[in-house]
C-alpha cells in the first residue's frame, strides 16, 4: 500500500508541472500584443512597453515561466489588472464555493443515483423502471446553463420559492442558511446530468448482478425477492462511490463553471468567465489552475482510496 | 496455384453492409435518431430556402412577443426578431462546431493513437505523458480556458473543442492499437512479409475503426451542448450572428417576461445532443460483434 501511495504521488508531480506549463504558456497563445488588448487601441507605445515591463513580458518566455512558477508555489499569483487587488484574495474565497457548491452537488448526484438506480434495477421494466431511464436520457442531454435558466424561471420568478442570485459566502452576515438557500438551485442544475449517468450505470450494474447463476440458485431456494436483492445483489453490484465519483467529477466540475455564471455564484468558474472578458489574464491562470489543480488531487485520492478498498488495485 | 484456398475468402462487403443496415434498422430509437438528425441538418443547410423570415430582421413593435404573434411561430426575441428564423440559422453554426470538431479530432487521432500504439518506443512515451497532462483539466474548463485566450468567434471554438476531445479520442485509439497488434493474425500478416505500414493501414485500422466512429458519435452529443455552452458564455460566434447558445443567453435578459426565447434554443440543443447519444449508442451495440445479433 505506502509502495502504491508512494508512486502515485510521486507520478502526479510531472502531470502538475505540465499543468502549469500548459496554463502558463495559455496566455501566449492570445493572438498580438497582451498589452493592446489591455490598454486599448489608443495606447502609446510608451505606455505599452511600460506595463510591458511592469508584467515582465520583455523577458524570454522561459525566465517568465520560472519566475511565474516560482511565485505561484508560494501561493502568490500576482495582481489582478482589472481589480488592482492581489489575486489570492480573489481566489481563494471563491475556490471555497466552488468547492461548496462542487461537494453539494457530488452529493447530490451520488444520492439520486444510487437510490434511483437501485429502485429502478429491482423493479426492472415497471413503469417506474422505465420513466427514469427516460428522465436519465433527458437529463443526461440537457444543457446545464439552459437547465439552470429554466430552473430560475419556476422557481425564482414565477413560484418566488428560492433566490436566483446574491450569494456572497459562507462568511457573510447569512451564514450557513443563507448559503443553503442559495445552494438548492445551483446544485440541482449542476447534479442533473451526473445523476443521470450515475442511475444507468448502476442500474446497470444491478441488473448484470441479477442474471447471475448465484441469483437464480437463491431464488430457487425459495430466498424472499427482497432478502436477495439486499443481501445477494446489492453488495455485489453496487459500484464503489469512489469511483463513481472519479468518474463523474469533471463531468460535474465543468457543469458547476456554467451554473456558477448563470446564478452569479461567487465562485471560481464565475471568477474565471469575468476575468476571461476583462482579459485579467493572472486571475484567468491563477483560476484555471486552482481547478486543475483541484481535479488531479481529488481524482489522486480516488485512486488511493480505491486501492485501498480493493486490493486487486495495488498490486497490478 | 490458381485457385484462392475458401478460407482466405473476406467477407461479402456489400452483404455485410446490408446485414449491418438491417440490424441498424431494428434499432428503433437509432433509426428515428438518425431521420431526425438527417432532418436537422437538412434544415440548417436550407436555411436560406426555407427560414420564413430573416434572422436579423427586427420588429420594434414585436419585441418578446410570445408565440404565435403575427407571422411569428415561434414568437420573437428581444430584439423583436423571429425565434423560428434564427433557430434554423443558428442550427448551422450550432452543429457546425458540434459535428466538426470531433470528427477532425477523430481523424488526428486515428493518426496519433495507431502511430504512438503500433510503433510504441519513445514518441509514444512523449505522447502520452502530453496527453496525461491534458486530461487533468476538466474537458469543458479546458474548452474555455483555450477559448478564452483566443479572440471570440466560430474558428476559436473549433479549435478549442477539437483540442480538448483529442486526448479521449486518442486514448481509446491508442488502446484498441495495442489489443489488435497483438492478435496472432498480425504476426501471420508480418510472416507473409507484410511492411509495418502495410500492417497498420490493412489489418489494424479496420479492426479498431467501428469502436472509434461509435465513441466519436456520442461525443458529438455531448459537443453539441459543450459548443453551445462555449457561445453561451460570448466565447464563440458574435452577435448578430447567433447559434443555440447565444440565443439560450439571449432569452436571459427577459427571462420573467419572454420565457420562449430561452425555451426554444434549449430545446433544440437537448434533442439534437439526445438523438446524437441515441445513434451512438446503437453503432456501439451494432458495430460490436459481441452484443450484434445478425
Amino acid at each position: 500500500m505506502k509502495t502504491y501511495f508512494a508512486k502515485r504521488l510521486i507520478g502526479a508531480v510531472p502531470v502538475l508541472f505540465g499543468v502549469s506549463i500548459v496554463v502558463f504558456f495559455l496566455i501566449h497563445i492570445i493572438p498580438g500584443d497582451i498589452t493592446s488588448a489591455l490598454l486599448g487601441p489608443m495606447a502609446t507605445e510608451r505606455a505599452k512597453a511600460v506595463l510591458r515591463q511592469a508584467l515582465g513580458l520583455d523577458q524570454p518566455l522561459p525566465v517568465q515561466y520560472l519566475k511565474w512558477l516560482g511565485t505561484v508555489l508560494t501561493g502568490n499569483f500576482g495582481t489582478s489588472i482589472a481589480t488592482s487587488v492581489p489575486v489570492s484574495t480573489l481566489v481563494f474565497p471563491r475556490f471555497v464555493n466552488t468547492a461548496i457548491l462542487a461537494v453539494a452537488s457530488l452529493l447530490l448526484s451520488l444520492l439520486i443515483g444510487y437510490s434511483a438506480g437501485i429502485f429502478s434495477a429491482a423493479r426492472a421494466q415497471s413503469v417506474f423502471d422505465r420513466s427514469t431511464m427516460s428522465a436519465t436520457l433527458i437529463f443526461g442531454s440537457i444543457p446545464p446553463y439552459w437547465l439552470a435558466l429554466v430552473l430560475v424561471m419556476l422557481f425564482a420568478l414565477r413560484l418566488r420559492w428560492l433566490p436566483a442570485t446574491g450569494m456572497t459566502g459562507i462568511t457573510s452576515d447569512g451564514g450557513v442558511l443563507d448559503v443553503l438557500r442559495h445552494l438548492v438551485l445551483p446544485a440541482i442544475a449542476t447534479a442533473a446530468a451526473p445523476a443521470a449517468i450515475i442511475t444507468r450505470m448502476v442500474r446497470a450494474s444491478m441488473i448484470e448482478v441479477i442474471g447471475q447463476d448465484y441469483i437464480r440458485v437463491a431464488r430457487a431456494k425459495g430466498i424472499p425477492r427482497g432478502v436477495i436483492l439486499r443481501r445477494h445483489v446489492l453488495r455485489n453490484a453496487l459500484p464503489p462511490i469512489a469511483t463513481i465519483t472519479g468518474l463523474q467529477l469533471g463531468y460535474l466540475l465543468g457543469g458547476a463553471l456554467f451554473t456558477e455564471v448563470v446564478f452569479a455564484w461567487p465562485g471560481l468558474g464565475n471568477q474565471l468567465y469575468s476575468s476571461i472578458l476583462a482579459r485579467d489574464i493572472p486571475v484567468v491562470q491563477a483560476a484555471v489552475l486552482l481547478i486543475a489543480l483541484m481535479f488531479v488531487l481529488v481524482n489522486l485520492a480516488v485512486d488511493i482510496l480505491n486501492a485501498f478498498l480493493d486490493p486487486r488495485i495495488r498490486i497490478s | 496455384m490458381t485457385e484462392q484456398l475458401p478460407i482466405s475468402e473476406p467477407p461479402q462487403t456489400a452483404g455485410t453492409a446490408f446485414r449491418l443496415w438491417d440490424s441498424f434498422r431494428a434499432d428503433r430509437a437509432a433509426l428515428v435518431s438518425l431521420i431526425f438528425i438527417a432532418l436537422v441538418i437538412v434544415l440548417a443547410v436550407a436555411a436560406p430556402l426555407i427560414s420564413p423570415h430573416d434572422p436579423y430582421a427586427a420588429i420594434n413593435t414585436l419585441r418578446n412577443a410570445p408565440p404565435g404573434t403575427g407571422p411569428y411561430i415561434l414568437g420573437a426575441d428581444s430584439e423583436g426578431r423571429d425565434v423560428l428564423a434564427r433557430l434554423i440559422w443558428g442550427g448551422r453554426i450550432s452543429l457546425l462546431v458540434g459535428i466538426l470538431p470531433p470528427l477532425i479530432a477523430m481523424l488526428v487521432s486515428l493518426a496519433l493513437g495507431t502511430v504512438t500504439g503500433f510503433f510504441g518506443g519513445w514518441v509514444d512515451h512523449i505522447v502520452m505523458r502530453v496527453l496525461d497532462v491534458l486530461f487533468a483539466f476538466p474537458l469543458v474548463l479546458l474548452a474555455i480556458a483555450i477559448a478564452g485566450s483566443l479572440q471570440p468567434g466560430l474558428l476559436t471554438e473549433i479549435l478549442a473543442i477539437m483540442i480538448v476531445l483529442l486526448p479521449y479520442i486518442s486514448r481509446l485509439v491508442r488502446t484498441a492499437t495495442i489489443t489488435v497488434k497483438e492478435q496472432p493474425f498480425i504476426e501471420a500478416a508480418r510472416a507473409c512479409g507484410a511492411t509495418e505500414a502495410g500492417i497498420l493501414l490493412r489489418y489494424v485500422l479496420p479492426n479498431i475503426l467501428s469502436p472509434v466512429i461509435a465513441y466519436t458519435t456520442t461525443l458529438i452529443g455531448l459537443m453539441i451542448v459543450v459548443g453551445s455552452g462555449l457561445s453561451f458564455l460570448g466565447l464563440g460566434v458574435q452577435p448578430p450572428a447567433a447559434d443555440w447558445g447565444t440565443m439560450v443567453s439571449d432569452g436571459r435578459v427577459a427571462l420573467s417576461t419572454a420565457p420562449h426565447i430561452t425555451i426554444f434554443p434549449g430545446i433544440a440543443i437537448a434533442l439534437v445532443s439526445l438523438a446524437f447519444n441515441f445513434l451512438g449508442d446503437g453503432l456501439t451495440a451494432l458495430l460490436d460483434p459481441r452484443l450484434r445479433r445478425l
